[in-house]
C-alpha cells in the first residue's frame, strides 16, 4: 500500500541539486529542478547500484558519479550509456514547505 | 596466492564476485558537496581550445611532413604528428568517454569518435570496457584494462611503446567485429543491445582503412599510411610511457585508489598530451571531475593521498624495480606511505581482500 512520506524541507535541497533520502530499508533521490519543482527517483543507479546523490544535476539530468550515465529525473528515462535501464520515479508533493513522496 | 588469471571468464573473475571485490564500494576522500559540485561543473572552453590545438597541430605537422616527403627532414614532423595521433588520442578518447571534457554532449561524442578511430578502440565496446575499469579497477578477472599484468612481460610492454601488440589486437578486433561477431570476453561487458553499433563502427573503419591502403597502392607510396594507421605505431610511445605509470607496480584486488593508482607531476607538454590524467588517483576517486579541474581537486585532497611522484622519471624509478621484483614474486607490490593528515588505509579490509600472506608481504 502506498503512503506519503515526509522526506525533507524544500530548502534542504538547492536548486539544480539533489539529496539522498532513506526510508523503510530503501534509498531514494529527491531533486530540486531549476524551475523550483521537486522530483523523486530510486536512489541507486540502475547500472552499478551507485548512490546518485553524489552525482551532478544538469538541468533535468542526473549524472551518476561513477560512470557518468545520465537519467532524466523527471521521467526516470536512461539517457546516456552505460545506463540502459530506466529509474523508477515516485510522485512528489509540497505542503507547508515540506517535500512529501509517495512510496509504494 | 595462486598465479593470477586475468581472463574475464576465469576462476579469478568468479572469485572476485564471490568475495565481494566486484562492484564494491570504494574509499573516497571527504569533499564538501558544495566544493565537489563546483569541481564537477562542465565547460566547453578549455576542451575547445585544446582540441583546436590538437587537430590544428596535426594538420600543420602532417602538411609539413607531406611537403618534405620522402626526405628525412620530414621525420621530426611525422614524430610530432604521430604523438598527437597515436598518444593524444588516448587521453581524448578517455576523457570524452566519461563525457566530462566538454559541456556540450555532441562535442564530446564527436571528439570521442575521432579519437577512438585513431587509438583503434571501438567506441561502443570501449565505453563499456572503461566503465568496468572504473567499477573494478585492477581487480583481477574483472578489469579488462589492466596494462601491467603479473608477472610482467617486459617484451610486451616494450613492444607496446611502438603500439605493436595493441594495434595488432585492435585491427584484429576490428575485423572480427566487422564480420558481425564479438570476442567472448567483450560479450561479458557489452550488452547484447549494443552489438549492432559495435559492428557498424567496425565496418566504417574497415572502409576507411581499405580506402587508405588502396590509395597507397595506387600512389606506390606508404605516404597515405603515414597519415592514417601507421602513426598508431610510431606515435604510441607517449601514451604508453604515461599509461604504465597509472597503476604499474601498485596493489591489485583492493578497493582504495590510493593503493592501486599513482599521481605523477608532469611537464606541461606531457600534461597537454595526457590531458591531466597524471592526476590519476584523483581521477579514479572522482571520475566526474573534468580534466581541467583535476589540478584543483588535487590541491584540495592531497592531504589524504600518498605523495605524488615528482616527475615521469621519478615515477619510473619507483615503478620499474617493483615490476622487476614481480618477475620473481608476483604478489609483490608497492604500498606507499600516507601523510599524517590522511585517513589510514583500512588494513583489516585490505588484509581480507588480499589474503593474509599478501598483506604481510606488502608491510
Amino acid at each position: 500500500m502506498s503512503q506519503w512520506i515526509d522526506a525533507c524541507a524544500t530548502d534542504d535541497i538547492e536548486e539544480e541539486d539533489l539529496i539522498r533520502f532513506d526510508h523503510g530499508g530503501r534509498t531514494f533521490a529527491i531533486y530540486h529542478s531549476p524551475e523550483g519543482k521537486f522530483y523523486c527517483t530510486d536512489g541507486l543507479c540502475s547500472h552499478e547500484q551507485v548512490h546518485l546523490a553524489d552525482g551532478l544535476v544538469m538541468g533535468h539530468l542526473i549524472e551518476c558519479p561513477k560512470h557518468n550515465g545520465q537519467f532524466d529525473y523527471r521521467t526516470g528515462e536512461a539517457k546516456r550509456a552505460p545506463v540502459c535501464v530506466n529509474l523508477r520515479t515516485y510522485p512528489v508533493k509540497v505542503e507547508g514547505g515540506r517535500v512529501l513522496v509517495e512510496v509504494a | 596466492m595462486a598465479r593470477r588469471d586475468y581472463s574475464l571468464l576465469g576462476p579469478d573473475a568468479k572469485r572476485a564476485v564471490e568475495t565481494g571485490l566486484a562492484a564494491a564500494e570504494w574509499y573516497h576522500t571527504d569533499v564538501p558537496r558544495k566544493e565537489m559540485k563546483a569541481l564537477m561543473q562542465r565547460s566547453d572552453a578549455p576542451a575547445i581550445r585544446d582540441t583546436v590545438l590538437w587537430l590544428g597541430g596535426m594538420v600543420l605537422f602532417a602538411a609539413i611532413g607531406i611537403a618534405l616527403w620522402p626526405s628525412w627532414w620530414s621525420a621530426p614532423f611525422w614524430l610530432a604528428y604521430g604523438v598527437l595521433y597515436g598518444s593524444a588520442s588516448d587521453s581524448r578518447w578517455h576523457e570524452c568517454s566519461h563525457g566530462t571534457a566538454f559541456k556540450t554532449p555532441w562535442m564530446n561524442d564527436w571528439v570521442y569518435n575521432i579519437a577512438s578511430f585513431m587509438i583503434l578502440r571501438n567506441p561502443v565496446t570501449w565505453r563499456w570496457s572503461h566503465a568496468r575499469h572504473h567499477t573494478d579497477t585492477y581487480i583481477v578477472g574483472r578489469d579488462p584494462e589492466i596494462a601491467v599484468m603479473r608477472p610482467p612481460v617486459f617484451a610486451k610492454l616494450i613492444l607496446n611503446f611502438f603500439g605493436i601488440l595493441d594495434a595488432w589486437n585492435g585491427w584484429g578486433r576490428m575485423l572480427l567485429n566487422a564480420s558481425g561477431r564479438l570476442d567472448p570476453e567483450e560479450a561479458t561487458f557489452v550488452p547484447e543491445s549494443e552489438k549492432p553499433k559495435v559492428v557498424r563502427v567496425a565496418r566504417i573503419w574497415v572502409a576507411i582503412y581499405a580506402a587508405t591502403i588502396a590509395l597507397a597502392i595506387w600512389m606506390g607510396s606508404i605516404l597515405p599510411l603515414m597519415v592514417i594507421g601507421l602513426p598508431r605505431l610510431y606515435g604510441a610511445w607517449h601514451h604508453v610511457m604515461t599509461g604504465l605509470l597509472q597503476h604499474g607496480g601498485l596493489a591489485d584486488n583492493v578497493i582504495d585508489h590510493r593503493l592501486n593508482s599513482r599521481t605523477v607531476y608532469m611537464n606541461p607538454i606531457s600534461r597537454f598530451i595526457y590531458w591531466n590524467m597524471n592526476y590519476h588517483v584523483e581521477h579514479h576517486m572522482f571520475p566526474m571531475v573534468p580534466y581541467h579541474a583535476l589540478p584543483k581537486l588535487h590541491a584540495m585532497i592531497k592531504h589524504d593521498l600518498p605523495a605524488p611522484n615528482r616527475s615521469i622519471g621519478s615515477g619510473y624509478a619507483e615503478m620499474w624495480p617493483a615490476l622487476k621484483r614481480q618477475l620473481r614474486y608476483e604478489d609483490f607490490f608497492l604500498k606507499r606511505e600516507l601523510p599524517s593528515t590522511a585517513r589510514p588505509y583500512r588494513e583489516d579490509f585490505h588484509r581480507a581482500a588480499l589474503g593474509e600472506r599478501d598483506a604481510a608481504a606488502a608491510e
